[in-house]
């Protein structure tokens, strides 16, 4: 255990500009799990493309020292070659392949005919199986990646990695896209791996898991190390985490809010949606719930639970066919024909897939800011230009982005600061209901907490604030109210100290048992008939 | 508060603004290598007329190449639209100014043939514009059986060869080897833009943003006005101003204006850069995507209609390998190839750049088959270099 196995001295990266990583000094142990946080842009993935060779020797300074050795990697299959892998924050699948053909993909098992390489497809698909073993994931070889959930993809990441021959396995957020359940096992498979003499590392915002499974943790802010915690040795907690991270004590994750909660503003009514490709498969089953002005209400549930789909078919039917039910806003009954309609009715919606469906990356923030409401500096469809960049000023300011300006590209700012473009937006329409689909994914301490303040601004306001989470605390911190979704369905309402963790997860687990039973029984019903 | 609309430009536009400087340099290139003929006042007018069909095919492909994808009817729709034209007039004798019309018509009714399939049907542009390709220059020989119908009404031909006469001149009596309107049109147009200038500075002032100073408004407005004198001089000591040359100008202007100061320019732009986040913003998706290709067949039926003009011929062939003159004019003047990013000026600069290297080209005596070779070089190196140098400030 004592043993080094990985160092990085002095580690310097300066892009134009900027210096991303500020002499940044990095130990990991033979056989641990070493996590490595920090707020988003203090360089934690920069560090770690530096070792994958992603950023090639010699465009940073400092040394690398693994195994004993120092190492010049020029490129990623340099450092696979010594057993370094990495897996991305963004999963590096192709959909369209078969698990195995992607975990052989640049690493398959061929013969030389003459000057091609034949696979060998049956040595992959038993060596294929092996891997998925390892990392306890029964599933075909042949099965196309795009079939299977994200959880498992993760398995498959991983179990490529081993086919590499992994020792030290580099992990970037790998459960940021997971529900509670599937990230439980992926990081049990983490620490199974340990035993196999399998060193890790883990990029995770997540600081429960990183206190629950990692023998040392390194703090990064700012492009430099503040310090690396033992387990065993140092005493872990959040709350020292966090001060690292931010570099100020966060006494309360959440702020606080003395809540005014006035008349229902917004009300749903048996609201029922189809899938849009497969015939039949209700995705929302009979639906209602209410929010009333100046309150905050959660969407709780599993992955696939049916959130962004509900909130996206009420959003001016974008998503689904066949909707049916009854949307009731201010008393009165209304009817959003598409997107355009429901945002000019008052109903603003933020997705969760912030760089997919969100920002316009290559565009500035000032256009990315204005575009859902642009009547509102037009005169006759021609935008009066001025007023844009003193709207764009104006939300920068508020909101705290930080920027160079109001011209730099979204797709280079940090995910907070990508939050905060996207929450301007929202806020520019003048909506009476916004509905945020995970706006704290993927993004810091210190960016959440303001995100968290300027929610409660908006419902001291009056507004009507839908808030769509997977992560529980938050939902916990922040909540008036929650709904808890299950398989297209509402199966509860928590209203203050009734909602906890366990509440909310003892609920579902009832449920998805009642509903595999009773599908057992209809299945049983259907032979007798 | 700290920035203007002045950094904007010289950040997005770094390569349009390296094309106008290498077609600067080019035509002082050829200006040389032909001792001078290059700048000789016929010259500069055939460089107009030889290239108007393509600064408007470039103008109407900018839109489908901001949002990603081309169009490849654009062809086949200049020849079957020059087919149109060639039959009503010289087969069935019709008045040139309701050949235009119907003309502008049929490229319209064409476009919405197009727009359904890509708008409605979902259907990838690539895909449908293919089948457009095919099917209008089918349609074209059909049309013309196989014949060339020459020559075309001396009214017709007019819009591509003919120019704007002296009437200021005329009015005054003033003998001189000059064409005065051209000179008057050119003083006039520099004005508007300096007016224009410093109104823009002047609003900005009112709300309290930065502006540049009056001299460098002044010293821009100047170097523009430079290069607009210059070649109104040339033209005004030839015939004066070409029709075409007003043509491209409207359009250039127009276009310009929709995609920078307009929603629907706006949105064009916001569905190249990220489709899904522009529906959520409430943007009618299928409807830019209408427009854009409705549009490129308007613009095609002008095109052919300038192109037959100047042939002064209908022909089956007409038209063959327009549509990639005008992506590479786009791409040659900046626009990204996933869409998004672009402008009108860089078309015209694009469009511009390959016109002088086939004018000058020839003018050296170069045969037109090295010419392709040269030409393909261009937007090969041009690209190429635009791409590694935004790798080097990216990493």
């Amino acid at each position: 255990m004592e043993k080094i196995l990985l160092e990085m001295q002095s580690i310097t990266k300066e892009f134009p500009g900027v210096r991303a990583l500020d002499n940044v000094t990095f130990q990991v142990r033979e056989g641990e799990i070493h996590a490595l946080v920090g707020e988003n842009g203090a360089g934690k993935s920069t560090l770690m493309n530096v070792l994958s060779g992603w950023y090639p020797h010699g465009s940073y300074e400092g040394k690398i020292i693994y195994d004993g050795n120092e190492c010049k990697f020029f490129n990623l299959k340099d450092s696979e070659k010594v057993g370094i892998v990495i897996i991305h924050q963004e999963l590096g699948l192709i959909p369209y392949l078969s698990i195995a053909e992607n975990m052989f993909l640049g690493n398959e098992t061929a013969h030389k005919v003459g000057p091609l390489e034949v696979i060998d497809w049956n040595e992959c698909h038993n060596k294929a199986i092996m891997m998925l073993n390892r990392v306890g994931l029964d599933e075909n070889p042949e099965t196309l990646v795009k079939d299977i959930g994200v959880g498992k993809q993760q398995m498959v990441e991983i179990a490529r990695a081993l086919a590499k021959n992994v020792r030290l396995l580099i992990m970037d957020e790998p459960t940021a896209s997971l529900n509670d359940a599937d990230s439980q096992r992926l990081l049990q498979m983490v620490q199974g791996m340990k035993e196999h003499g399998i060193t890790c590392i883990i990029i995770s915002h997540k600081l429960n898991e990183v206190e629950e499974i990692a023998d040392a943790i390194t703090v990064i802010r700012d492009g430099a190390t503040i310090e690396t915690l033992y387990k065993g040795i140092d005493e872990i907690t959040q709350s020292r985490i966090i001060k690292d991270m931010v570099g100020r004590e966060m006494t309360d994750q959440y702020p606080k809010r003395v809540p005014k909660i006035g008349q229902i503003g917004f009300e749903v009514r048996d609201w029922n949606v189809y899938h849009p490709l497969y015939e039949g498969r209700k995705v929302i089953d009979n639906v209602s719930f209410n929010v009333r002005k100046g309150e905050i209400v959660g969407f709780a549930g599993l992955m696939g639970s049916g959130r962004t789909e509900l909130a996206m078919s009420i959003f001016g039917k974008a998503y689904g066919k066949d909707i049916s039910g009854k949307i009731i806003k201010d008393g009165k009954e209304v009817e959003f024909r598409n997107i355009a309609d429901a945002i000019n009715q008052g109903v603003m919606y933020l997705t969760e897939d912030r760089k997919g469906a969100g920002l316009n990356l290559i565009d500035d923030i000032r256009h990315n800011i204005t575009i859902a409401n642009l009547q509102a500096i037009s005169d006759r469809s021609v935008i009066n230009e001025n007023e844009e960049i003193k709207v764009a000023n104006e939300y920068r300011k508020r909101l705290n982005i930080r920027s160079t300006g109001i011209l730099q590209p979204t797709g280079t700012l940090s995910g907070g600061n990508q939050q905060k473009v996207m929450l301007s937006r929202g806020l520019f329409s003048d909506p009476d209901v916004l509905i945020l689909d995970e706006p704290t994914r993927g993004i810091d301490v210190g960016s959440k907490y303001e995100i968290y303040t300027f929610m409660n601004q908006l419902v001291e306001e009056g507004k009507c604030l839908i808030f769509i989470s997977s992560e529980m605390p938050e939902l916990l911190g922040m909540c008036d109210r929650v709904y808890v979704l299950n398989e297209g369905r509402i199966i509860s309402e928590l209203k203050g100290s009734e909602i906890t963790q366990e509440r909310i997860m003892d609920d579902i687990l009832t449920d998805t048992r009642k509903r595999a039973k009773n599908g057992a029984n209809s299945k049983s019903n259907e032979n007798e008939n | 508060m700290e920035q203007t609309a002045k950094v904007t430009k010289t950040k997005i536009n770094f390569r349009q603004y390296g094309m106008i400087i290498a077609l600067v340099i080019l035509a002082l290139f050829f200006f040389v290598t032909t001792n001078g003929r290059f700048g000789k006042p016929m010259n500069v007018y055939n460089i107009i007329m030889q290239n108007g069909y393509v600064l408007v095919l470039a103008i109407g492909m900018l839109l489908p190449i901001l949002t990603g994808s081309i169009d490849l009817s654009v062809g086949s729709v200049v020849a079957v639209v020059s087919a149109f034209a060639g039959v009503m007039m010289y087969n069935w004798g019709m008045p040139v100014w309701i050949t235009i019309i119907i003309c502008i018509i049929s490229g319209i009714i064409i476009g919405l043939w197009q727009g359904f399939w890509i708008a409605m049907v979902n259907m990838p542009p690539f895909i449908a514009t293919l089948g457009g390709m095919l099917i209008f220059r089918g349609l074209t020989l059909v049309i013309l059986q196989g014949k060339t119908l020459a020559p075309l009404p001396s009214s017709y031909v007019q819009i591509s060869s003919g120019y704007v006469k002296d009437y200021i001149g005329n009015l005054f009596g003033i003998k001189s080897s000059l064409n005065i309107t051209t000179i008057v049109v050119a003083i006039i147009f520099c004005i508007l833009i300096l007016i224009g200038q410093l109104n823009s500075r002047k609003q900005k002032l009112k709300y309290g943003f930065e502006v540049s100073s009056v001299g460098s408004v002044f010293l821009k407005t100047a170097i523009i006005s430079a290069a607009i004198l210059l070649v109104f001089w040339r033209l005004a000591l030839y015939k004066g101003i070409p029709y075409v040359l007003l043509i491209v100008g409207v359009l250039a202007l127009f276009y310009n204006f929709i995609l920078t100061k307009t929603t629907l320019g706006r949105h064009i732009y916001a569905v190249g850069g990220n489709a899904k986040a522009a529906e959520l913003s409430g943007i009618d998706i299928r409807r830019v995507k209408y427009i854009i290709y409705i549009n490129m067949a308007f613009m095609s039926a002008v095109a052919g209609i300038v192109f037959s003009a100047r042939l002064n011929s209908a022909s089956p062939l007409a038209g063959q390998g327009f549509e990639m003159d005008a992506i590479a004019a786009c791409y040659l003047g900046g626009a990204s190839a996933s869409g998004g990013i672009g402008t009108i000026t860089g078309a015209l600069v694009g469009g511009l750049i390959m016109g002088i290297l086939n004018n000058g080209m020839s003018l050296m005596g170069i045969s037109s088959d090295v010419q392709q070779i040269v030409k393909g070089l261009v937007v090969i190196f041009a690209v190429a270099f635009d791409i590694l140098s935004k790798n080097k400030s990216s990493r």
